[in-house]
């Protein structure tokens, strides 16, 4: 059989295409996916002859994964439309998620603005300027209250992206459930908490790794015991793509980061079945349709025989890597801004294709600012007219057996194991981050792009082909350019209001848990409860941790 | 021979987005110009100091978290302040084009926008930069 495919192949090429090149010839003198891997012209049985589709594919909700992490996917439920929101003060951003659960979205996405990140509060210096700007800004507990006013903590998931204050945002949000008779362990949802991708691409780091991973674990420890339905990781591979990796480095790189964690925890003595099946991931979705769904593909079956083998996971939710999807910031061009809608259709469909679970779909506009109302509401809406019109959710995983997306899903696995070799063999991921090694290959990858995007190798649709003249005007959102000072005159109020010596006392209890071994999360969430603020707590964090100084690799 | 084009690449603010301060400060130095780059979490008076003690002749200024109306002029401004005119100051990030307006009434030389092409900002540099 193989044997007659493979003369038939021949046969074809020798006669048929070999014709048609010598008449047309090809577009381009080679083709490759967006991570360089050269594709040839048509795939058949024999370029996945080693396949076996038991030990590669399995069933879905089985080992390895590969087919997806539920027996039944999206004709049981489709996956959380999860539209990232969040700018300005408390009121404004509380508004916003009102308005998208109003028109169908199943889950909440919190953006924090840079100073709350960061864990300064909107009055000191190095926050002229941010406030409310990428995100709300959260300072104490007072802003966390009106943010989530008349939502049901109970019933609905929130996501919230925020990673070196993660554990002082979820001792917020678990403070704001309190107060409303809600008990942590009805609480669902997912706080970023992954540091180690903000050392190479994110940026929004304040202590140095290892006392960061610390407060990681202590968060996974905690949140075994007292919030058993919380995500306590998102893994992300979002950023790294974004900085400019390739499919195959932002899959390698994120992996690499969830075996640091994974490691960690470890390490400290906790029990693998306990903790892992909170990790969950996140990844992007670029404009390569195939290339991408083969990584997310590629991802779970990689992520299951890692916790199977290398941690010895027995749970099979620790062995299932669920994940949030992205559509992919960096593919939007300011230039003919509405082609956005396009472009982020296919990246959703590869989402979908891939079986995430959940998805935020980027807006048309914004390469150039935040994004209006009506422009979510498009976004939301491509969402939902994948899930509603095209038929992709009624099948699970409707791609597998293509010859194509099958080699290169095995293909994409491989190059990414030569990283997660290359990493190892360097001591581990912190290591490589340390020795700039995983930020230089993020640059030069970023580099090389914007080079073929500048000699036209790369086309970009209304940026460097089929351009215009002059660009129709957009609507703009704009953040208040009062919040800054609204926010500062709140934080003053609070300030003089609030109790100083319970908030002395509680400063001091998380100093002397971050100088010992105890468990940083309940002073944390005795602090906040006293409406101590983020900046207060990481100044006090600061003292004992100290600062990260990233190392220059220009 | 005429001596190297000094210029510092800035990242001023809280902003960790630096992909595009990278690929330009890697475009500018494969186009035979001398590059520093600050890294990101820079203040204003940072840059300024940094761009004084290097003897720069431009800086380039990225911002990506809607800031830039704040801190790009204040770069400018402290350079007056400091009795510095020779040194242009121009930028990019995600700035729409009412802001990149109003940036350069403030003294900002030039808004280079996402999509821009890296051949272009070399081009800008080698036009405006005076000797130094």
């Amino acid at each position: 059989m193989e044997k007659e495919i493979r003369s038939a192949k021949a046969r074809w090429q020798q006669n048929a295409v070999k014709k048609a090149r010598a008449k047309i010839g090809e577009r381009k003198p080679s083709f490759a996916t967006s991570s360089e891997i050269p594709i040839d012209i048509l795939y058949t049985p024999e370029d996945i002859q080693d396949f076996d589709y038991i030990r590669d594919l399995g069933f879905p909700g089985e080992f390895p994964f590969t087919r997806g992490v539920q027996p039944t996917m999206y004709r049981s439920r489709l996956w959380t439309m999860r539209q990232y929101a969040g700018f300005g003060s408390a009121e404004e951003s509380n508004e916003r998620y009102r308005y998208l659960i109003a028109q169908g979205q199943t889950g909440l996405s919190v953006a924090f603005d840079l100073p709350t990140q960061i864990g300064y509060d909107s009055d000191h210096p190095m926050a002229e300027g941010e406030v409310g700007k990428v995100g709300v800004a959260v300072d104490s507990l007072d802003d966390m209250e009106i943010l989530f006013k008349g939502i049901s903590l109970e019933t609905i998931s929130t996501s919230m992206t925020i990673n070196s204050t993660a554990a002082i945002l979820l001792a917020m949000y678990i403070a704001v459930a309190e107060k409303e008779g809600i008990g942590r362990a009805a609480l669902r949802g997912t706080i970023q908490n992954d540091i180690l991708k903000e050392y190479v691409a994110r940026g929004t780091y304040i202590f140095p790794p290892r006392p960061s991973l610390r407060i990681v674990t202590d968060i996974f420890s905690f949140c075994r015991r007292e919030v058993p339905q919380w995500n306590t990781i998102s893994v992300s591979g979002y950023h790294i793509r974004e900085a400019g990796a390739t499919a195959v480095q932002e899959l390698a790189f994120t992996l690499a980061d969830g075996i640091a964690y994974v490691q960690a925890a470890a390490d400290i003595g906790l029990d693998v079945d306990e903790f892992a099946p909170r990790i969950s991931f996140f990844f992007n979705a670029h404009n390569n349709l195939f290339e991408e769904v083969a990584k997310f593909r590629a991802a779970r079956r990689m992520w299951s025989k890692i916790m199977r083998d290398r941690f010895k996971a027995r749970d099979p939710r620790s062995l299932m890597l669920r994940f949030h999807t992205q559509t992919g910031g960096s593919t939007l061009t300011a230039q003919q801004a509405d082609n956005n809608i396009a472009r982020v259709t296919l990246q959703a469909l590869a989402a979908v294709l891939g079986g995430t679970q959940s998805l935020h779909t980027n807006s048309r506009d914004e390469a150039l600012c935040l994004p209006t109302e009506e422009s979510v509401r498009i976004a939301l809406r491509t969402q939902q007219i994948i899930a509603e019109e095209s038929g992709v959710a009624d099948v699970v995983d409707p791609l597998a057996g293509s010859y194509y997306l099958e080699w290169l899903t095995d293909r994409v696995e491989r190059e990414a194991d030569k990283y997660l070799r290359a990493i190892d063999e360097m001591g581990g991921v912190i290591k490589a981050i340390e020795n700039g090694y995983i930020q230089r290959e993020i640059q030069t990858s970023a580099y090389e792009f914007q080079k073929r995007v500048e000699r036209r190798e790369q086309i970009v649709v209304g940026l460097n082909q089929y351009t215009l003249e002059s660009e129709p005007h957009c609507e703009l959102l704009r953040v208040n350019p009062l919040i800054e000072e609204k926010q500062r005159a709140r934080l003053k109020k609070l300030r003089e209001k609030r109790n100083a010596q319970e908030n002395a006392r509680a400063l001091d209890e998380v100093e002397r848990a971050a100088r010992g071994n105890d468990n940083l999360i309940p002073p944390i969430i005795s602090a906040v409860r006293s409406y101590t603020t983020v900046g207060e707590i990481c100044d006090r964090l600061r003292t004992v941790f100290g600062e990260y100084r990233p190392m220059t690799t220009m | 021979m005429a001596t190297m084009m000094r210029i510092l690449i800035a990242k001023p603010g809280l902003d960790g987005h630096d992909r595009g301060a990278m690929v330009v400060a890697h475009a500018l130095r494969d186009a035979g110009m001398e590059v520093i780059y600050t890294g990101i979490r820079q203040t204003p008076e940072q840059i300024v100091q940094t761009a004084i003690q290097e003897d720069v002749c431009a800086v380039g200024l990225s911002c990506l978290s809607g800031a830039h109306l704040r801190l790009f002029p204040r770069v400018v401004d402290l350079l007056k302040e400091k009795g510095v005119s020779d040194i242009i100051v121009f930028g990019g990030g995600i700035i729409p084009e009412e802001d990149a307006a109003a940036l350069k009434r403030a003294g900002i030389a030039e808004i280079f926008g996402p999509g821009t092409m890296t051949s272009d900002i070399v081009v800008f540099l080698r036009n405006n930069v005076r000797s130094c």
